[in-house]
């Protein structure tokens, strides 16, 4: 049974796998379902949701639509999600890899490095980044790819301690394959399938981070974000609470989304060890 | 309790080189923002001459290289002398000594009901693995650690303080209310339930879905199949036998969870506008007071540390195996 068929059996991956389709195709669209700037000021503040059919979820407290908001917001989360995302498991995994391989005191300093990083809470750490260097997206993405490369470091170097002594590496070590050859071509891409699977917590937790950090005024100052919505909206919260309650629920369905497809990966991966 | 003191001994020998690392690592953030501690001292009392400038460069030892620098900056911490904190105008220290207590009740309120409720959850679900009510507690659970705990508050406020006004919206406690002893303690906790609610219901999902796993393993385990052969009666064994199994790894996940709610409660107490260590952090951000933010990141590292140590004490005395050798 391939992988996409064992993935297809899982439900949860199914409905996570259409709900992040569906939000990836809305990201991309963006421009195109809401043409212009989502920060532009189009009809009479605080306007209730369903009332104008210009505005179908209403406007907050300048007039800009709030559809315009969550359509565009999609972008922010999900690009700094994956981006984030993908800088943790790539560094993590080198670093991992390295740690694993080279062994002794290179491996006992990167692991009280990764320690370290793990002492201080992860959004402190991106609170402290985003503010010493200035808040802007790649930023963003450094600051939440600081506290998350540990877990892939970990996951990678515990999978490449099993590995470095497989029979295929020894006989590649044997043939005078360089070292980092070994590393790059051997021994890394068969630990990654663990770190894999833990992607969707990351990518969820990257998500979770922004908007918290924009959600305090640290988000780029150029985008809408769902954070910086929930933000805007909170002024007006006895009144009109509809303006902080829509994105969060974006927010939360993306999360949900992200959490399911992973279980249905994890779910598939898991089904291919037992039938191996 | 010796096995303790050793395990003690060792856990505090190996979290040396890591608050060293985080000292190096904050002491690199301090230089890299722009502008030092002349430059916000002027920004706050309105400005200055050069010759001033200069003169307060060399009196606070900022015109010296950066190893003397940093120097200057351990020597000072291991006097537990954090600086000084120029948007509050006083010993950062102090600041950071006066916030703590709000921050830790707020993070054990909020740890003991998503360990306590997450834990009764998971185990209803994992008494019947496969059932309805494990799928549903599972799929339940894993909507709920998807929602953003800030949002979380501000919708839990929005129902229960400005809509049906059964809690207050905001605060630590009634301002300039006078109220002494145990009226004050209860007026602190009726201040908790919102925020403690928002904070604890996230992390009880994670509580849930750990314990019902675990005992979904223990469950194929064969002294399980053996005591349900001697005839143990359902609920001894779902909660002796098997819940009872399941548990410790709960207890790991405690001190990996302290750093996780310590970040999570720098937003829920600016929602709910609680003096704490959290919302120290964020005003740290917006009054541009980089020393102090530096000093608040310390803190909640060497309060990490503190915790896992703590967690590592009680799961030696939980299970006799840990420590042995």
């Amino acid at each position: 049974m391939s992988f996409v068929a064992r993935f297809l059996r899982s439900p949860e991956g199914v409905i996570g796998a259409v709900v992040l389709v569906l939000l990836g195709l809305v990201a991309l669209l963006a421009p195109v379902l809401i043409a212009g700037d989502p920060l532009a000021i189009v009809a009479t503040p605080l306007t209730a949701p369903f009332s104008d059919a210009a505005v179908p979820l209403g406007t907050d407290r300048l007039g800009r639509s709030v559809l315009a908001g969550l359509i565009h917001g999609a972008r922010t989360s999900l690009l700094v999600g994956l981006a984030a995302a993908a800088v943790a498991i790539t560094v993590g995994s080198l670093v991992g890899t390295a740690a694993g391989l080279a062994g002794g005191l290179a491996d006992e300093a990167l692991m009280r490095l990764a320690d370290a990083f793990q002492t201080v809470p992860g959004f402190l750490l991106a609170l402290a980044f985003v503010s010493v260097i200035g808040p802007s997206l790649p930023v963003m993405v450094l600051a939440i790819a600081l506290g998350a490369w540990t877990g892939p470091a970990r996951l990678a170097r515990a999978e490449v301690l099993s590995i470095r002594e497989r029979d295929y590496v020894a006989a590649a070590r044997v043939i005078g394959m360089h070292p980092a050859e070994i590393a790059l071509r051997q021994v890394l891409p068969n630990a990654l399938p663990p770190v894999l699977a833990y992607a969707a917590v990351i990518v969820a937790g990257a998500i979770l981070t922004e908007a918290a950090l924009s959600f305090l005024g640290l988000g780029d100052p150029n985008s809408v974000t769902w954070g910086s919505m929930i933000a805007e909206g909170r002024t007006v919260l006895r009144s009109q609470p509809f303006l902080s309650i829509i994105p969060g629920l974006a927010l939360v369905v993306t999360v949900l989304g992200v959490y399911l497809f992973g279980e249905g990966l994890a779910e598939a991966l898991s089904r291919r060890r037992v039938a191996a | 309790m010796n096995r303790a003191l050793i395990l003690i001994r060792r856990r505090l020998l190996s979290a040396l080189p890591v608050l060293a690392l985080v000292v190096v690592g904050t002491f690199v953030l301090l230089e890299s923002a722009s502008g030092d501690a002349v430059d916000a001292y002027l920004v706050s009392t309105g400005g200055g001459d050069a010759a001033l400038v200069e003169s307060l460069r060399a009196q606070w030892g900022l015109d010296q290289s950066a190893l003397a620098r940093f120097w200057l900056y351990v020597t000072s911490l291991l006097r537990f002398d954090l600086g000084w904190s120029v948007s509050f105008g006083r010993p950062i220290g102090a600041v950071i000594l006066e916030r703590l207590p709000n921050t830790l009740l707020l993070m054990g309120t909020a740890t003991a009901l998503s360990f306590g409720v997450g834990t009764a959850l998971g185990i209803v679900a994992g008494s019947k693995p496969g059932s309805f009510r494990d799928r549903a507690l599972s799929i339940g659970s894993l909507a709920l650690y998807a929602v953003p705990s800030f949002w979380l508050g501000l919708v839990l406020s929005v129902l229960f303080a400005v809509q049906l006004r059964w809690l207050p919206l905001s605060g630590i406690e009634t301002l300039a209310s006078g109220k002494q002893g145990l009226e004050r303690a209860l007026d602190i906790a009726w201040h908790l339930v919102l925020p403690a609610g928002a904070l604890g219901l996230i992390y009880l999902a994670l509580f849930v879905r750990m314990m019902r796993t675990g005992m979904a393993e223990v469950w194929r385990l064969d002294f399980v199949r053996a005591a349900r052969g001697r005839g143990v009666s359902r609920s001894r064994l779902v909660l002796r036998h098997v819940a009872r199994n399941a548990l410790l790894p709960l207890v790991t996940m405690l001190g990996l969870q302290a750093a996780a709610m310590l970040g999570g409660s720098v937003v829920i107490e600016s929602v709910f506008a609680i003096p704490g260590f959290g919302r120290l952090a964020q005003e740290a951000v917006a009054a541009r007071d980089t020393p102090l933010l530096m000093g608040v990141i310390l803190v909640s590292a060497m309060a990490v540390i503190v915790v896992n140590l703590l967690v590592d004490i009680a799961y030696a005395v939980l299970d006799p195996r840990v420590g042995a050798s």
